[in-house]
């Protein structure tokens, strides 16, 4: 063997470069493909009928007036879907033994309704238009019930029932303790306890749910469209519930316009649609409108805490206690996690030794929660840093000494917490270095010289504050995500997945993790997420996971499809496995370029040749899956400091600057997870300042466009500093941490101590969230009348 | 614009990016529905349709308009430009190669109506700053990108502009 050739360049690393995404050009020029954009022969169009009672008997519903509407084709009511379901109701999501039966959403409602928004009735008629005109002609007679609106008026024995079929309104408690809380309470120098508030929120991406549904009687097989964070999921169910197999129901979930938790649920009009779309024969969408949005698409994040904390004389923690009331809304779709994972975020970063407390979750009329962005941390967070704000406030200590004092040290790492996941896996903190990132981020936001800006602020007659929290998130949950990649005879390498692309940039991280393992560059990549006919299985987009997971699948199928590739070569230039390398579509002897051969080569003999052998070995198909399972959560870590400015005749605040710290362990691209940490801390500052979806006592919703109810706008966001720490994951093999929600759990948390820090004239104390203006001029008001340390949720 | 008896449809001609296209609707549809079912144009999305969330945004003889809010037939004799006709299938305008470069969307679904209103901006204020860009970014909902990047891609295409022959 001759060597003359140069050694070679190894190619450039894929894994931490700011590729540029390989999603956008098509967005860019408009030629996206979302739900709403398929368009079929025949098609026809849904519109629900909702309830607007929270409560009430379905006496009658006279659907003559609208089967006479033009356009109409035909009205669908529970009893007509019970002809072609296995089952009226939507399965439990996560099925356990743990909660009662019969508390999941009906597909449409037979003859109670629980909420506003409800869909008792759908319209199927030949443009939305002349459904909707259809649906404002049902006449459903109701019989309106008592209505309960709050979580905690739903627990007192008197109170109505949310629905008659249930016993009572709590659908279950529990309780979650570890250590002596009473023996560390009753020795503890300090005692202090909080009452505090999260408000109910939307997840409000800004393209909502849709489905389109097309049912061939000749095949007996569907097809589906859907605006969804789990394909698979969906498969699975529609097959279920209109009793078809698996293998007959094709999903296939097209651009995704956000999703944000609101799509990680299988919903009851996706199953309508789809048994409307047999029924009839026809293809049929449904397109959620906002106003539906508001009333019948989840919500999260209603709970009252009633907490104490004990600390010694350093205002070190020496236990946690309390109660908490979880508002779950008139249904249980998918289980308990937000109250689960609310219960287990309290302690956090943070070493509490002693811990207990009892959750109820209560039923109310209003529109079931499961988790938006953040899924309960940021409940459990804002618990947490609010005692600890009330600690340091009362000892006169350093906010952030107090931090310190308390925080699970670098050294303690893998640090094990005496709580499980709902999984049944202790809660391990696998790597990170907590009070790194507060002290990197107060020196960047001038902690230090805060005191003297704030005291020259105040002479100007300024209200400034700083403020800063910690969050902890579990990411990267199980069970499994699946990878095939497979590189065909055309050069082409595809990566197949069951994890959810849905606006994250899913697809580029997944190509730069197979360009990488496979010595190209992401051009050479094409990756299919969210079609069911790509891969049998998939979990899909949820607690920060795909990533971990499914870029831990698509690393080692690509290294089994490298593997693979050179074995194959070995035979054909009779060199060592080890003496080859995969490189832009080639595989090579290292050092020696023109000794090689290209992958389509391997690809078309690996497809098989009629008749003759494959080469010895490898098997058929230049191709591999993987479904990689973790064996434990990769913990995200994140500080976030912000400075405000408060106008107290107002009640306005304004941010001034917001610098955040986050570790995610290795960044696969740097750009996509920096935009990722942005979004979340913009949901976290909607949730603090702004988002607050009000019910009446009577749980009629009264925020219901985005005029009421307010996210945030580009006016209101200061530009974000945001920085990185990457202490690698030893939980899976690329060695990183989930990002998508982390973001947003410190945000409301951060924000309420600065408007504590602001207001320090006035008294005032954050307990509750959204901090809008008119409960803040309240609170400002009754400071200045009574200069009262503590304040408490209304 | 002609008026059938039978069926209360109008026949409209608009005029969308440049071509004039025939279509055949309600008197109640909207320029955002038009634009999408009968023109096929479905770049311009809804995100609300009650005005709000600016994902529909469309230029009306080059002004921004909600196209949610908007009657089809009120578009007639306008020129209408969608997302579609900002740059078709030709190189992508500096706007829309900033935004690839800069990371300026995710999902990409308020995108179109966005880069509507930045153009606008652009060719009304070519040094727009950053105030200027986040205040006319202010009538566009984004969930996704905390605007961040949007405002930084808005400022890279204003110094491409800037330094372009």
């Amino acid at each position: 063997m001759h060597s003359t050739a140069a050694v070679s360049e190894p190619p450039p690393r894929q894994i931490g470069a700011r590729a540029r995404r390989i999603e956008d050009p098509r967005l860019l020029r408009g030629r996206g493909r979302f739900v709403a954009d398929v368009e079929l022969p025949g098609l026809l169009h849904g519109a629900f009928v909702r309830s607007p009672h929270a409560h009430a008997l379905v006496r009658t519903i006279d659907v003559d007036d609208a089967l006479r509407t033009p356009g109409v084709v035909a009205v669908l009511t529970a009893r007509d879907l019970a002809r072609t379901l296995t089952t009226l109701r939507m399965p439990l999501g996560f099925p356990t033994s743990a909660l009662p039966p019969d508390i999941t959403p009906f597909v449409l409602a037979p003859e109670e309704v629980c909420f506003v928004g409800e869909a008792v009735a759908l319209v199927i008629a030949t443009s939305r238009y002349t459904a909707e005109d259809g649906a404002a002609a049902v006449f459903v007679d109701y019989e309106p019930l008592p209505a309960v609106a709050d979580c905690r008026d739903a627990l007192e024995p008197t109170s109505p029932k949310v629905r008659r079929e249930a016993a009572d309104n709590v659908l279950t408690k529990f309780n979650l303790s570890y250590g002596d809380c009473a023996d560390a309470f009753r020795h503890a120098a300090h005692v202090f306890r909080e009452e505090l508030h999260q408000h109910r929120g939307g997840a409000h991406p800004i393209e909502g749910r849709g489905i389109v549904a097309n049912f061939d009687a000749q095949a007996d097989a569907l097809s589906v469209w859907s605006s969804t964070q789990m394909s698979h999921e969906l498969q699975f169910t529609i097959a279920e519930m209109l009793g078809l197999s698996e293998q007959s129901v094709h999903v296939v979930a097209p651009d995704v316009g956000g999703g944000f938790g609101a799509k990680y649920l299988v919903y009851p009009e996706e199953v309508a649609i789809a048994a409307a779309s047999r029924l009839l024969g026809r293809p049929v969408k449904w397109i959620e409108d906002r106003a539906e949005h508001f009333v019948s698409a989840i919500q999260e994040r209603d709970q009252y805490w009633d907490v104490e904390i004990a600390a010694d004389a350093q205002g070190r923690i020496l236990g946690v206690r309390g109660r908490m009331i979880h508002d779950q809304g008139a249904y249980t779709p998918q289980g308990i996690n937000c109250a689960y994972n609310a219960a287990t975020a309290v302690t956090g970063p943070y070493v509490v030794p002693n811990y207990e407390l009892d959750v109820f979750v209560a039923q109310t009329n209003k529109v079931f929660t499961i988790p938006v962005r953040g899924a309960g941390y940021p409940e459990g967070t804002f618990t947490m840093e609010r005692l600890l704000d009330r600690v340091a406030h009362e000892l006169q200590l350093d906010r952030a000494l107090v931090r310190e004092r308390n925080l699970v040290p670098a050294s303690a790492m893998p640090y094990v917490k005496p709580l499980r996941n709902r999984a049944g896996h202790p809660i391990t903190l696998d790597s990170g270095d907590y009070l790194a990132c507060q002290q990197k981020v107060l020196e960047v936001i001038d902690y230090a010289g805060f005191a003297a800006r704030q005291r020259r602020a105040r002479e100007e007659g300024r209200h400034i504050g700083l403020g800063f929290a910690h969050a902890v998130k579990g990411t990267g949950r199980g069970p499994f995500e699946s990878a095939n990649v497979k590189i065909g005879p055309s050069g082409r390498i595809t990566v197949s997945t069951g994890a959810m692309a849905m606006g994250q940039g899913l697809a580029t991280a997944l190509a730069q993790i197979a360009a990488e393992a496979l010595g190209t560059d992401i051009d050479a990549i094409d990756v299919v997420s969210g079609d069911t006919a790509a891969i049998s299985m998939g979990i899909g987009g949820f607690a920060s996971r795909q990533t971990v997971t499914a870029g831990s699948s698509v690393l080692l199928a690509a290294r089994e499809v490298n593997e693979k590739a050179r074995k194959v070569a070995a035979q054909m230039l009779e060199v060592s496995v080890d003496d080859l390398v995969v490189r832009d579509g080639r595989v090579e002897v290292r050092g020696v370029p023109q000794m090689s051969v290209p992958l389509t080569r391997i690809a078309r003999l690996l497809r098989g040749i009629a008749g003759y052998d494959l080469p010895k070995g490898v098997g058929a198909g230049l191709e591999a899956t993987v479904f990689w399972e973790p064996e434990a959560m990769a913990y995200a870590n994140a500080f976030h400091a912000c400075e405000v400015e408060v106008d107290p005749a107002t009640g306005g605040v304004t941010l001034l600057r917001y610098v955040a710290m986050q570790d995610s362990g290795t960044l696969v691209n740097p750009s996509i997870v920096e935009g990722q940490v942005h979004g979340g801390i913009v949901h976290g500052i909607g949730n603090a300042l702004f988002e607050y979806m009000r019910y009446d006592d009577d749980a009629q919703p009264i925020s219901t466009t985005f005029a009421d109810y307010l996210l945030p706008t580009s006016t209101e966001i200061p530009h974000l500093e945001v920085l990185f720490m990457e202490s690698p994951s030893a939980t899976n093999p690329l060695g990183v941490k989930g990002v998508g929600e982390v973001g947003t759990i410190p945000v409301t948390s951060a924000v309420a101590s600065a408007v504590d820090d602001a207001l320090r004239d006035y008294g005032v104390r954050i307990a509750a969230v959204p901090i809008d203006p008119v409960r803040l001029v309240e609170l400002i008001d009754r400071g200045d009348r009574r200069r009262s340390p503590a304040q408490t949720a209304r | 614009m002609t008026t059938s008896s039978e069926s209360n449809a109008l026949s409209l001609t608009l005029d969308v990016n440049g071509k004039a296209c025939e279509a055949t609707v309600e008197p109640r549809t909207t320029l955002a529905d038009c634009l999408r079912n009968e023109l096929h144009l479905t770049g311009t999305h809804l995100g609300c349709e009650h005005g709000v969330c600016g994902a529909c945004t469309v230029l009306v003889d080059g002004r921004t308009a909600r196209s949610c809010l908007m009657l089809a037939a009120q578009a007639e004799g306008c020129r209408v430009t969608t997302i579609e006709g900002l740059s078709g299938e030709g190189e992508l305008e500096p706007l829309q190669q900033a935004f690839w470069d800069r990371h300026g969307l995710q999902c990409g679904f308020c995108t179109p109506g966005v880069l509507m209103t930045l153009t606008e901006l652009l060719r009304d204020e070519p040094n727009a700053n950053e105030d200027a860009i986040r205040l006319a970014l202010s009538g566009h909902l984004c969930r996704c990108t905390g605007y961040q990047n949007i405002v930084a891609a808005a400022l890279s295409a204003v110094e491409c502009i800037r330094r372009r022959p």
